[in-house]
């Protein structure tokens, strides 16, 4: 290297050090901001919804001192991965498909999945068992065979990047055609415009959605749950190991935010908060 | 209109610091495009083989390649890069670099190899001639350089360069991936919790087209002023 | 990341085939609102000025989201027969990007039209010749000659441009990579990889138009 080169690059990274703050103990937590209830933003511009007031109330048993940090979905994991915040609270299901590549704390919340149409929709009258559980495939079985029949040739919009997306391209339900969305909110608007036939979200988006258009959103068909559906919504980290600095401290997080979401469960925080939120106890 | 009401109530108070920060980060994004055409334009022009190897990779990658792509790999990439540089000096933890910065950077790497490609092409088109007459007269070479070649190039490159000046303006809307709240992500962010695109997405075209109509008043009369000859 | 270039190549096929609608589209767009500039009814040179001000005044994302989000929302339409377009994704990005090039495209025409040196024009009138004939054969042809590298410039402009069908659910080259991206995780390697197939596009078509050029030249 030139003494030129050294020096140029001695004032990029000295520059970039003087605009950007150094890692300090503060708990960075990433969440969308695009999917309430979960999550969603105000008029003001302030982050609000489920997980952001749970994110606050966790650090608070932790005596932490949190950020939170808005991130578009699609870029939620790489971001963790490339270190911009330390934690995702974002409705963000553990599957197993995830957890190949990141951690999850334990479960806070469960996400009950569920196709809606709109009013007067053909697929409005679909009869189905109440509730699907993935887990079991051979008693699942009959009601996949009755929804691969009714979704037939339907084009469903979901978000991309989930697991309901995760659920229709795998074949359960035959052949649909899947439109995959940047946020809910996009795939809300087209399902109010008719521009594809159902949507597959939590279900709580969609009476979210339903209440405050006031548009004629139904939800049909099961509830889904387990198999590509994950085990509830958690915390996802880093894979911590122990051999650097970020490792023990992403090892350490992990620990202490499973301890916080005890704590805020026994003391009836969690179920509080879903409430206020979803009308609903989701707590789990 | 409520939805443009200031305050709480309505948007119209963010989407007033979105159109600053659009300017904000255009003007930025403008002038880090030109500090890297200070450093390409000249290995454009250099004789040296490696010099012209690396700048015409530079210009041709960034042409080439969408913007929304560039914007996606600085994103993603820049940091990462940023802390690989800060490690070989030894700084290991996280470096946090703001949104205004990394949206500026991304948006200014494109605008600068357009800026790059104006310069050259000026500094090509002033008579070569010039520089024998300079050199007759016994100037010195800087002296040339500053007296000469700089003014006939601004003259030349200032048309052209407002065009990069409109590029820029407009990729900004590219940027929200950043995470940053300029014109585009705030009539996103208002279409989505309000659910009506129609009307936000309309009124950020009539911001960028304020913003477009009144920077080409200001360069025309720039352009004006630096024709008139020195 | 080998793994992902089939899929990533055959979304160039969707890309190309969205660029090369918009550019059919977009020239006669162009070549209608250059003409109409050049009319000499003020109403009729001031309508195109405005339009294809406010297309090259906005940037293009905003143009595609207010066809697709913005249109999509009033309900009048969706009782027309416009609908039957405007329902889907692949027509309104069409629509839109058609609409931006053809802004740009009309200022290239128009200048290149009026870069034509009147003598031609009058030579063509001494000769009797008629002056549609004139307009077909003297004043398109020469018209093109001139703006084939600008117009070069604007279809590797526009090929940028398709990147956005992906915000409108299109899969595209850029939407192939985001939907990869989704599942590897891996956002620097795939959008290299996506960026080098844009690159080589481009490559192509900026040598396409220097070999045209040549060729016009020749004749």
């Amino acid at each position: 290297m030139s003494k030129l080169q050294k020096l140029f690059i001695s004032f990029v990274t000295i520059s970039f050090l003087l605009v950007g703050n150094a890692y300090s103990d503060k708990v960075r937590i990433g969440t969308e901001g695009a999917y309430p209830p979960w999550n969603a933003k105000d008029s003001s511009g302030n982050l609000i919804g489920f997980e952001v007031d749970l994110a606050k109330e966790l650090c608070a048993i932790l005596k932490h001192e949190c950020t939170i940090v808005e991130q578009d979905w699609d870029g939620m994991i790489p971001a963790l991965l490339m270190r911009k915040f330390d934690l995702i609270m974002a409705g963000m299901s553990i599957t197993e498909e995830r957890l190949k590549t990141i951690n999850f704390s334990q479960g806070y919340a469960d996400e009950v999945a569920s196709l809606a149409v709109m009013k007067g929709s053909s697929l409005e009258n679909l009869q189905t068992v109440e509730s699907l559980s993935l887990s079991n495939k051979n008693s699942a079985k009959k009601t996949l065979d009755q929804l691969t029949k009714a979704l037939a040739g339907k084009t469903i919009g979901v978000q991309t990047g989930t697991i309901h997306q995760n659920f229709l391209e795998s074949g359960d339900v035959g052949n649909v055609t899947v439109r995959k969305y940047k946020t809910q909110d996009e795939v809300n608007l087209d399902l109010a415009a008719g521009r594809i036939d159902a949507a597959l979200a939590a279900a709580v988006a969609f009476t979210d959605y339903a209440a405050k258009s006031k548009k004629p959103v139904v939800l049909v068909g099961p509830t889904f749950s387990g198999g590509a559906f994950g085990n509830g919504v958690g915390i996802g980290i880093r894979k911590g190991d122990n051999s650097s600095t970020v490792g023990k401290r992403d090892a350490k997080l992990l620990k202490d935010f499973n301890r916080a979401i005890n704590t805020a469960r026994k003391n009836g925080i969690i179920s509080e908060l879903a409430i206020k939120h979803f009308g609903f106890d989701a707590s789990m | 209109m409520e939805l443009l009401y200031f305050g709480s109530k309505g948007w119209g108070d963010e989407l007033f610091t979105a159109f600053l920060m659009t300017i904000a980060v255009s003007i930025t994004a403008m002038f880090i495009g030109i500090l890297f055409s200070i450093i390409f334009t000249p290995l454009k022009l250099s004789n040296n083989k490696l010099f012209n190897f690396i700048a015409n990779s530079y210009t041709t990658v960034i042409r080439g390649v969408p913007e929304l792509l560039v914007i996606y790999l600085f994103f993603f990439g820049g940091s990462g890069a940023v802390m690989f540089v800060a490690s070989i000096f030894g700084y290991n933890e996280y470096i946090e670099i703001n949104a205004f910065i990394t949206g500026s950077f991304a948006i200014g790497i494109i605008s600068g190899a357009y800026s790059t490609e104006v310069f050259r092409g000026a500094i090509q088109s002033i008579d070569q001639g010039q520089f024998e007459a300079s050199k007759a007269l016994g100037f010195k070479k800087y002296i040339y350089f500053f007296k000469v070649i700089i003014p006939q190039m601004l003259r030349l490159a200032i048309p052209n360069l407002s065009n990069v000046w409109q590029i820029t303006l407009k990729d900004t809307s590219l940027i929200s991936v950043t995470g940053l709240v300029e014109i585009m992500r705030q009539s996103y962010i208002a279409a989505g919790s309000t659910r009506d695109p129609l009307f936000f997405y309309s009124f950020a075209a009539l911001l960028y087209l304020i913003l477009t109509f009144l920077s080409m008043k200001i360069l025309n009369k720039l352009e004006k002023n630096y024709s008139r000859g020195f | 990341m080998i793994d992902s270039l089939p899929k990533l190549l055959s979304a160039t096929l969707t890309t190309l085939k969205l660029l090369s609608l918009s550019l059919v589209f977009g020239l006669i767009i162009g070549l209608i609102f250059a003409i109409m500039r050049l009319s000499k009814n003020k109403f009729v040179s001031n309508f195109s000025y405005g339009f294809s001000y406010v297309f090259r005044g906005t940037p293009l994302l905003v143009q595609i989201f207010i066809i697709y989000f913005g249109l999509g929302q009033i309900e009048y339409l969706r009782t027309t027969f416009l609908w039957v377009i405007l329902k889907e994704p692949y027509w309104c990005a069409i629509i839109a990007f058609s609409l931006n090039t053809g802004a740009y495209t009309s200022e290239i025409l128009r200048s290149a039209f009026q870069t034509i040196k009147p003598g031609y024009i009058e030579a063509g009138k001494s000769l009797g010749i008629s002056s549609k004939i004139i307009f077909y054969k003297i004043q398109v042809p020469i018209a093109i000659r001139q703006s084939l590298p600008a117009y070069g410039n604007e279809i590797i402009l526009m090929l940028k441009g398709t990147s956005l069908a992906s915000t409108v659910t299109l899969m595209d080259l850029t939407g192939v990579a985001k939907y990869i991206i989704s599942t590897t995780f891996k956002p620097v390697e795939v959008f290299i990889v996506a960026g080098g197939i844009y690159l080589f596009l481009t490559f192509l078509i900026h040598n396409f138009i220097k070999f045209s050029e040549k060729k016009m030249r020749t004749n």
